[in-house]
């Protein structure tokens, strides 16, 4: 019997790496927060999930980061002029969350790389 | 497309913001900069910022996109395209004794106006802050990444 690290790791990997995605868009909405005219974009997360997960396999071949699943943000306030969209307080918390959630699917990999471990060694 | 371009997104606000500090530097500098003519006159500097795609991996980051993922619509940096100055009149100030003024004894002083300067100013080190907080966020991730299983 072999052991199937796919099977280990569940769907940790594939939220690890939407994640991954989803703070780089955030960081460019952070960086673009004084641009006139930049409309700020996000990830949908729970849609890029279900879309990873629903193919055939689990092995992140197709579109991996979710571009696909990339959209606007819907604005928090009207507009004050300058057509940007960016509400820096929502990004930085979004940002933070979306690191704390990152770090959360980390541990879990490392968790059941650790107890792989145990396992093979016999402890 | 992965943590390491945050490095080259950020990298680029943190160099359009600190763009904009030394202009706002440059137009608090010249608040009371005189000249004789009104073509003369200082006036106050503000670049323009324009956002900018990026590739995956390039820059600070290059050589990362062993991944394939290729090109993205979605990292977005800044860029400074230009600096624009202000069209204000400059004030006229009745002053004979000035050894500047002109023939009919006024002198030019720019239109800066100073609390304007100075929102900008916290505005810009506030946006630079930020960057620099991202920036350090995801260099604590890509370590925790690389400690992984051990």
């Amino acid at each position: 019997m072999s052991i199937s690290i796919d099977k280990v790791l569940g769907f940790h990997p594939a939220a690890l790496l939407l994640r991954e995605n989803r703070s780089t868009i955030l960081a460019s909405n952070i960086a673009n927060a004084d641009t006139p005219g930049y409309k700020a974009k996000d990830l949908d997360f729970r849609q890029a999930l279900q879309a990873v997960l629903s193919s055939d396999s689990q092995s992140l071949a197709n579109d991996p980061s979710g571009n696909d699943f990339v959209k606007y943000r819907v604005p928090f306030q009207p507009d004050t002029g300058d057509g940007n969209s960016v509400d820096m307080q929502h990004e930085k918390m979004a940002f933070a969350q979306n690191a704390l959630q990152y770090q959360m699917s980390l541990k879990i990999v490392d968790g059941r790389f650790k107890g792989l471990m145990k396992a093979i060694k016999g402890e | 497309m992965g943590l390491s371009d945050i490095f080259s997104i950020t990298g680029s606000a943190l160099s359009a913001e600190s763009v904009r500090l030394n202009t706002t530097a440059s137009n608090l500098a010249n608040v009371d900069s005189v000249a004789s003519k009104p073509e003369d006159v200082y006036q106050a500097r503000y670049p323009v910022f324009k956002s900018t795609l990026l590739n995956a991996g390039e820059g600070l980051a290059s050589g990362i996109d062993a991944m394939g993922f290729g090109q993205s619509q979605n990292l977005a940096g800044v860029q400074v395209s230009e600096i624009t100055q202000s069209q204000l009149a400059p004030q006229v100030k009745h002053e004979p004794g000035h050894p500047l003024a002109d023939e009919n004894g006024n002198i030019y002083v720019s239109n800066i106006n100073m609390v304007e300067q100075m929102t900008n100013m916290i505005e810009a080190s506030r946006s630079y802050q930020t960057n620099i907080q991202v920036a350090e966020t995801a260099k604590q991730l890509i370590q925790q990444t690389l400690r992984l299983g051990s």
